[in-house]
């Protein structure tokens, strides 16, 4: 009797078994990519998956679990791609046999809650960024802030500076950008996806900040250049390396990354922060892409540089229209002939592809 | 006949056996888990871990004072205001309310106890830190203002908010289970009380809670551990800062918010390592308050003569 009530669910699962097996043997045409890592782009990534899918069929299944996770995940080999806001340095790279590139660029904006300031009104110079964040200026009547900002009446208030709590690469750009302006930023708190805070409350995620700054009078915060649209938050205008005080804006995010030297940077080690030119947003940085230098499946690699292909021309317009910059034409040729360089399935280069 | 009984028995011992080595094994399993994967932190930090108050993954300084002060206090601030609150709720409910009354407002406690708490967390920060800001930590700022506990700037975010949304979280948890509690104390004992001139109030402290310590216990421990692990409201409105500081308006950090904060990027070995070290701590502590609190409850039970 035992082994007729075994029987039955063995059974069962052998039958079921055979059936997925089957199943998956007949729906091989349908290429599906996996793909996991940074938040920052995912609006854009998912909207461009969807949109690729109708096109092609293509399903491309992106999960937004962060920048550390997409990280693992790709050394891992559990998805096909992983995606980060801090480009891994060179040597990383080498070891883990992966090569990165960038797909796509935003800017982190300051923004701040004070009476009668409007959007772009205040001017921060770096240096005062950076003390602003470290506490040393607590008011906001502050003598170096107000002779940057000889027109505005600024009130004798309190600074309550709001910065993100969960790791991030936000705060990533954000503390590399500070680093690179001030000493003192380096050798107190550094740079890093979470740091030590000399100052100030921590939001989760960036609907945590702003809802923070909305709610303090007299907070600064930092946010994704999107977030800041979508909200109505008040941005200011920052002191770039030439000396000019920009807005930010889709085309000053352009100009920083025109200015980058992508070409002699291996691995695209290219942080944006900090660039020259008149017209560049100092704290601008990429997202970027991880694969596998050794494919596994030489079709379904093909298939999805075909979708990063997409992305680059036929997708630039829906990044505009979500607030991200898209990757200049001239990096997007490098880039090309990286994969060229690069990609190889069994031995053969995967791109570009010959129909 | 009496031998299918007999099979059915043995068969139900060792389905509950199972079930209840089971449970064992997961928490040994975890357990051991969490050691092995905080060793490498440990080796790193030593006993540094448990008394350090800086949290610097830049430089890989990793104190786990801040988190547990915090996990610490909000879950206190939470049991000091839910723990007599619910125990009115609980008794208006089983024994003072008419009917009309009683099966309304249970009910709203019980949908109150099946609202996620991302709900609570998005409420906290839009609604009630907003209000905690400008009206209810300026007054007590003003009234107790003497005291370290109500100093500094009022933000309305921090362990005050924090413990608060605790407090409103574990309530309906807890009523629920004390008015079941009360509702089990048998009717002849009460009717005893009652019979020897008893007031109602007399009849609820030496008979009710006296009968039913045990079963009100249990239920200050399901908010209790609800209120340790709670992580999603908590971290929005605590402020998440790795500070001690002795002013309940001031931001702070939990176990569990650090951990939902920087679990995802932390790419470092030993931060993810200390990370997993974080959550060994919130065991132990969880371990540590429910002994301590069994020792206690036998040391009442004796003293008081509990019921069965």
């Amino acid at each position: 009797m035992g082994i007729r009530v075994l029987r039955g669910p063995v059974f069962g699962v052998l039958v079921s078994l055979l059936l997925a097996l089957a199943g998956s043997c007949s729906s091989q045409k349908k290429i599906r990519i996996q793909g996991a890592g940074a938040t920052f782009p995912y609006p854009l990534y998912a909207q461009w998956a969807y949109l690729y899918a109708q096109k092609t069929g293509v399903e491309i299944n992106y999960q937004s679990i962060g920048s550390g996770g997409g990280i693992a995940q790709i050394r891992a080999k559990t998805v096909d791609f992983g995606a980060s806001d801090a480009p891994l340095p060179p040597e990383e790279l080498e070891q883990d046999g992966l090569v990165q590139f960038p797909m796509v660029i935003g800017g982190v904006v300051p923004v701040v809650n004070l009476e009668g300031v409007g959007p772009n009104q205040l001017q921060l110079s770096p240096q005062v960024l950076a003390r602003i964040f470290l506490g040393e200026i607590r008011r906001w009547n502050h003598p170096d802030l107000q002779a940057l900002n000889p027109h505005l009446a600024l009130p004798d208030e309190e600074i309550t500076v709001v910065h993100r709590a969960d790791g991030s690469g936000t705060t990533w750009i954000f503390t590399h950008y500070l680093s690179e302006v001030s000493e003192d930023w380096k050798n107190r708190v550094g740079t890093g996806k979470a740091v030590r805070w000399p100052t100030g409350i921590g939001g989760k995620g960036n609907e945590g900040v702003a809802a923070f700054v909305q709610q303090t009078p007299g907070a600064i915060g930092y946010v994704e250049y999107t977030y800041a649209v979508q909200t109505n938050l008040v941005p200011v205008k920052l002191q770039n390396a030439a000396g000019a005080f920009v807005e930010a804006r889709l085309e000053t995010f352009q100009a920083a990354a025109a200015h980058a030297d992508w070409a002699h940077s291996p691995g695209f080690y290219v942080v944006l922060t900090n660039q020259p030119g008149p017209d560049a947003w100092p704290i601008t940085g990429a997202s970027f892409i991880l694969l596998h230098r050794e494919q596994p499946d030489f079709h379904k690699a093909q298939e999805m540089l075909k979708f990063f292909d997409w992305a680059y021309h036929e997708g630039a317009e829906v990044a505009r229209k979500l607030h991200y910059v898209p990757v200049p034409p001239e990096v997007v040729t490098l880039v090309e002939d990286l994969w060229q360089r690069e990609i190889r399935a069994q031995g053969r280069p995967v791109w570009p592809p010959r129909e | 006949m009496r031998r299918r009984f007999f099979l059915g028995d043995r068969l139900l011992l060792l389905l509950s056996t199972t079930a209840a080595l089971l449970v064992l094994l997961l928490i040994a399993g975890i357990f051991v888990v969490l050691v092995g994967h905080s060793r490498l932190a440990f080796q790193h930090l030593g006993l540094r871990f448990f008394v350090q108050h800086i949290w610097n993954p830049v430089t890989g300084e990793f104190g786990a004072l801040p988190s547990l002060y915090g996990t610490l206090v909000t879950t206190l601030i939470a049991l000091v205001l839910a723990v007599p609150l619910s125990l009115a709720v609980a008794l208006l409910l089983a024994e003072l309310a008419p009917p009309w009354l009683a099966t309304p407002v249970s009910l709203a406690v019980e949908l109150l106890a099946a609202i996620p708490s991302i709900i609570y967390g998005m409420w906290g920060l839009y609604v009630f830190a907003p209000y905690m800001a400008h009206h209810v930590e300026p007054w007590l700022q003003r009234t107790l203002g003497f005291l370290p506990l109500f100093q500094g700037p009022t933000h309305g975010i921090g362990f005050l908010t924090a413990g608060i949304i605790l407090a409103l979280m574990i309530l309906p948890f807890m009523s629920a289970v004390m008015r079941e509690v009360f509702q089990m104390v048998p009717a002849v004992v009460k009717e005893a009380g009652y019979g020897i001139g008893a007031t109602t109030w007399e009849v609820t402290r030496g008979v009710i809670l006296r009968y039913g310590i045990r079963g009100l216990l249990g239920a200050v421990f399901l908010g209790l551990g609800r209120a340790l692990g709670e992580t999603m409201a908590v971290t929005f409105v605590i402020g998440n800062e790795h500070r001690l500081s002795l002013s309940l308006f001031s931001p702070g950090t939990s176990i569990t918010s650090t951990l939902a904060n920087e679990f995802t990027e932390a790419s470092e070995p030993v931060y993810l390592s200390a990370l997993i070290e974080l959550g060994l701590l919130l065991f132990l502590v969880s371990l540590v308050i429910q002994v301590l609190a069994l020792l206690w409850l036998k040391r009442m039970e004796r003293r008081m003569g509990a019921g069965p």
